[in-house]
């Protein structure tokens, strides 16, 4: 990829996202948004973020690995855990970290 | 009255505990640039022009195994549809800024400047949101850069077997639960995240696609099906 189409590629990204970011912050008082819209994109964050979470740990090398064999499936169950209870990024990160680094050790 | 900018200040505050998450998910997407063959400086202009680092990584991704490049900008935006949702969360205390204001803290939002802002304003409706929400999102943007440039510097010097790039799916599990606010989110994000895996195999990232539809078809169906839980809305 050559520098023109990879910046290309960089300003057409970042001009969408901006577009995303801007959009209520720029439209909220001039237009309403529809009620099934609004009632769409609570469930958005939700989604998004377990579609990237979930395969994250079921696929740690691009195939499926539910066997115990798989580090960062058993190290994301921990770090689920506590995120569940604490809902704190610290806590889940460093969780995460050390039962990985511990199952890594230890086998 | 209290001086204006002592809110900017609760928010870069309130925002450091968080900064030890943020740290290695900018180093890595410094990595994972260099990784993929660009140079130090594409990685930051990509970095500064596009601030979004869970599509900077899947973009990456796109990027080592040759996809198309409508593919990579199809998928950055989908990733990045969430930001829609946040928009119009701090959207009503943002009405009376000018347009470049508007631009300005629009362009820094992040998954992790909006969490920050919005559970502070829960506990403190006294608080002047736009310079609280302004201290937190400048405060990560400066972090998230130089952590950037520093991954995309020293990238490759760090052992590859630390899986520093576990911290991704670590720091966006923590997103994901603070996500989690009612039976009906938590039915988007187990569907989402079942057919993501389900799909994982097809091509193109179309399984992200699929599970982001998926999940939030499936929180819409949840909310209809379960009649209990609309206290406070009055129609």
């Amino acid at each position: 990829m050559n520098a023109v189409a990879l910046w290309g590629l960089f300003v057409l990204i970042g001009l969408g996202t901006f577009l995303q970011r801007l959009s209520f912050i720029f439209l909220t008082g001039k237009i309403r948004m529809p009620g099934w819209l609004q009632r769409a994109l609570r469930f958005v964050p939700a989604s998004v973020l377990a579609a990237l979470v979930f395969p994250a740990l079921t696929h740690p090398t691009g195939t499926l690995d539910l066997s115990f064999g798989n580090f960062r499936l058993l190290a994301g169950l921990a770090g689920a855990l506590v995120a569940w209870r604490t809902r704190n990024v610290l806590l889940t990160l460093l969780a995460g970290m050390l039962v990985l680094w511990a199952l890594q050790a230890v086998f | 009255m209290k001086p204006i900018h002592s809110d900017f200040l609760a928010g870069a505050r309130a925002v450091l505990p968080i900064l030890l998450g943020v740290v290695p998910f900018a180093m890595i997407t410094g990595v994972a640039a260099v990784g993929v063959g660009l140079s130090p400086l594409d990685s930051f202009g990509m970095s500064v022009i596009v601030f979004a680092g869970a599509s900077q990584l899947a973009v990456l991704q796109l990027m080592k195994i040759g996809s198309p490049w409508i593919i990579m900008v199809l998928t950055a935006w989908i990733i990045n549809l969430r930001f829609i949702m946040y928009s119009a969360v701090l959207a009503p205390a943002m009405q009376k800024l000018p347009t470049g204001r508007k631009s300005l803290l629009a362009y820094m939002l992040s998954d992790q400047a909006f969490g920050v802002s919005v559970s502070y304003f829960t506990t403190h409706p006294e608080v002047d949101r736009n310079w609280f929400y302004f201290g937190t999102a400048l405060t990560i943007w400066v972090t998230w850069q130089i952590s950037a440039i520093a991954g995309s510097l020293l990238g490759t010097l760090i052992p590859t077997s630390w899986g520093l790039d576990f911290a991704f799916p670590l720091s966006f599990m923590a997103l994901m639960f603070a996500a989690l606010t009612d039976h009906p989110t938590v039915v988007a994000a187990i569907a989402g995240g079942l057919t993501a895996v389900l799909g994982k195999p097809l091509p193109n990232n179309i399984g992200l696609v699929l599970a982001t539809l998926v999940g939030i078809g499936s929180g819409l169906l949840a909310e209809n099906m379960l009649p209990v839980n609309r206290q406070g809305r009055a129609q």
